[in-house]
């Protein structure tokens, strides 16, 4: 017999109040999703260290928790808030979500090109939904793989819906940005969106998960679907910058028809405890999908990011690229899965996890995992775990620069494999401020500048 | 310029150095040259200030000034450069971005205002031609994946875009084919001044053929053992080092 814990009764007080009032502006099909979503949640709980997907990462803090729904906070938030969270001197269309709640006030959705759909989920299910929601939503990730996501799923409110249709290229980058105010009680938030490009056609999307009340405790459990039709092209952008105090559970799930091309780039700053979990999943011939990521943490901040790339059929690439810098107590966990199916012969696939620690109580769990059952594959991984190197910093001392800086410069040349790939200059620029000032933030801020 | 006054120096509990003295004035090219094991490179780690070699007396005065405290970097700053040996790859680093970072790190320290880019890059064009260096060489990281020459050639360009006091070559000649030897000393040569000093750390004559010294001293056990002008190079050529080194329990 399990005893409920504290969170699951939490939970099942929101979800009671949250699922009636949910079931009159949301489609009954999806009520019925959602209700069996919850039902499953409730069989599993939380996950355990005792699971091998959970380990290292123990989500005890979330459970000790009594959590509220967060609420519209909007009116809190002022345009210049906005453009400081977002990437500045961005030019994009873009989406706000305050604690989950999409914002129009706060949106900036006027340019876009005939065709394009960018709006909240929760005023598409309103009207009933459209055939590409209801075809797509859940369909990917479901609710009976991962109890985070089995919970996002039972609390589906809002998000961004996005539709590119056929042969039509958004220019500027799309960024869809999370707000979340916190409040006296920890809240949680459940953002969830839909990506569907359709073929032929291409996206610049960055999702961007922002606090802007540090101190305060609150929880996202975020779950994005992208689906790339044939000869479609994506880049993905994740940015994580919660506030020290949140704890982020965040799912993306791929699937890349075929000759499409998906490029993910994840950068994970921020949050007390955060989980990314990414699946890219490839269907269709000669297609090509990349996982890069960065994260980079301090203190006693925890990262985990399991990826999870499934090769379905023949000749497909796929490369993965992860760097971690643990400043501090921080600890990273990085678990890389490849399945390489029976059919997908002529599969190239390449992962690679290298990891900085810049303090002697840093710790990283690294976990390269590849099952391989077609036999004429190129498959290959490797992980690092390395120091500053001390021959490179005394040779920059040794030029004049400063012992710090030397430090910071070559973090941000070990972070640079990742920044350099940022094709959005502006979140580039930014990227690289951040790691330059690496080692040591309440130290005084490095001379350096970039350019 | 320089001033050693009986140097001792461990490396790991072990003395290399054992009492050495030195003294380089503006404008001189001094070549100190020993067989292997004979302290060369200790010296020339010591001052640049490595912090694997552990300095037990003596003083080391650089214009007046006692170059043991201070830092690798403010001895740079004070206008000292050593050539490495073995010069450091730093991957994701340019080397633009790097000589622009020293150069005004230096800079400040001396009081001078930073060069923005454009002058920046006039300054290096400048020095590039002196050496025979590739314009994509700027963008490309520090090092990486240069050949043994490209790497020594590129501590020259560093050393003339910098523009010190004191240059330090620790066996900058060692892996060069006789071009590249040639390119690296005319390197050196332009870079001749009267204001500059020039230490050459070498095993063999043959960069002397290129780089006349005014002075050249022989390193054994840890001191200098014979000082002379260029002729003792040659001498040393011919005869070996045997004929000067000191015996056991000397």
């Amino acid at each position: 017999m399990t005893t409920a814990t504290k969170t699951d009764q939490c939970f099942n007080g929101l979800f009671s109040s949250f699922h009636e009032e949910a079931a009159r502006r949301q489609p009954a099909e999806l009520t019925a999703l959602r209700d069996a979503a919850f039902k499953q949640f409730c069989a599993t709980g939380f996950p355990s260290v005792r699971e091998e997907e959970w380990r290292f990462t123990n989500v005890a803090p979330v459970e000790r928790l009594s959590f509220e729904l967060a609420k519209p906070a909007a009116g809190e938030i002022s345009p210049d808030q906005v453009s400081l969270a977002g990437v500045r001197g961005l030019d994009s269309h873009e989406i706000v979500f305050v604690n989950g709640h999409f914002s129009a006030e706060l949106s900036n959705l006027q340019k876009l090109p005939q065709g394009v759909i960018v709006c909240s989920l929760a005023e598409i299910l309103r009207e009933g939904g459209n055939k590409t929601v209801s075809a797509e939503l859940g369909r990917q990730t479901g609710f009976d793989k991962s109890a985070f996501q089995a919970l996002n799923l039972a609390f589906v409110s809002d998000g961004a819906f996005v539709h590119i249709p056929k042969g039509v290229v958004l220019a500027d980058p799309l960024e869809i940005l999370y707000l979340s105010t916190g409040g006296d009680q920890p809240t949680v938030s459940f953002p969830r969106n839909l990506i569907v490009v359709e073929e032929q056609g291409q996206l610049t999307v960055l999702e961007n998960y922002e606090g802007v009340n540090a101190g305060n405790t609150y929880l996202t459990n975020a779950v994005t679907e992208i689906v790339v039709r044939a000869h479609a092209n994506v880049d993905y952008y994740r940015l994580q910058c919660e506030d020290p105090g949140a704890f982020h559970f965040g799912s993306l799930q791929v699937q890349q028809e075929e000759q499409s091309n998906f490029r993910s780039h994840a950068i994970t700053l921020g949050a007390s405890l955060s989980r990314n979990d990414l699946g890219l999943t490839l269907v269709g011939e000669n297609c090509e999908g990349t996982l890069n990521g960065l994260y980079m943490i301090g203190q006693k901040q925890l990262a985990d990011t399991h990826t999870r790339i499934d090769h379905a059929v023949p000749n497909c690439l796929s490369h993965e690229l992860y760097k971690g810098i643990l400043k501090d107590d921080a600890r990273g966990v990085f678990n890389g899965y490849i399945l390489v199916r029976p059919d997908a012969q002529k599969t190239d696939a390449k992962q690679t996890n290298k990891c900085l620690l810049l303090s002697p109580t840093a710790q990283i769990n690294t976990n390269p995992q590849l099952e391989i059952y077609a036999d004429d594959v190129k498959c290959t991984h490797g992980a690092t775990i390395g120091q500053l190197d001390e021959n490179s910093i005394f040779y920059l001392r040794s030029r004049g620069i400063e012992e710090h800086d030397a430090r910071c410069l070559l973090t941000y040349a070990f972070a640079n494999d990742i920044i350099r790939r940022i094709k959005i200059e502006p979140l580039r620029n930014q990227l690289e401020d951040i790691v330059l000032v690496a080692q040591d933030v309440k130290a005084k801020p490095s001379t350096l500048e970039v350019k | 310029m320089l001033e050693i006054r009986n140097l001792r120096a461990n490396v790991a509990d072990k003395e290399i150095l054992k009492g050495l003295d030195l003294t380089v004035r503006p404008g001189e090219v001094h070549a100190i040259m020993g067989p292997n094991g004979s302290g060369k490179s200790t010296l020339a780690g010591v001052i640049s200030g490595r912090e694997i070699y552990e300095v037990t007396s003596g003083e080391v005065l650089f214009e007046g000034k006692d170059l043991l405290e201070m830092e690798p970097e403010e001895r740079a700053c004070e206008g000292i450069f050593l050539a490495f040996q073995y010069p450091v790859e730093i991957p994701g680093v340019s080397n633009t971005y790097f000589l622009k970072a020293a150069l005004n790190s230096i800079r400040k320290h001396q009081g001078l205002e930073e060069l923005d880019a454009m002058d920046f890059l006039a300054l290096v064009k400048s020095k590039m031609q002196l050496l025979n260096m590739d314009n994509d060489l700027l963008n490309r990281s520090v090092n990486e994946g240069f050949s043994g020459g490209e790497k020594k050639r590129n501590e020259i360009f560093q050393m003339a875009v910098l523009d010190p006091k004191l240059a330090l070559l620790d066996e900058t000649d060692s892996g060069l084919d006789i071009d590249a030897l040639k390119l690296v000393a005319n390197g050196v040569n332009a870079l001749r001044s009267p204001d500059r000093a020039v230490v050459l750390v070498t095993h063999y004559q043959r960069l002397l053929d290129y780089i006349v010294p005014d002075f050249v001293h022989v390193l054994s056990a840890g001191r200098i053992v014979k000082s002379g002008g260029k002729e003792l190079a040659q001498e040393l050529e011919a005869k070996g080092y045997s004929w000067l080194e000191e015996p056991v329990n000397a």
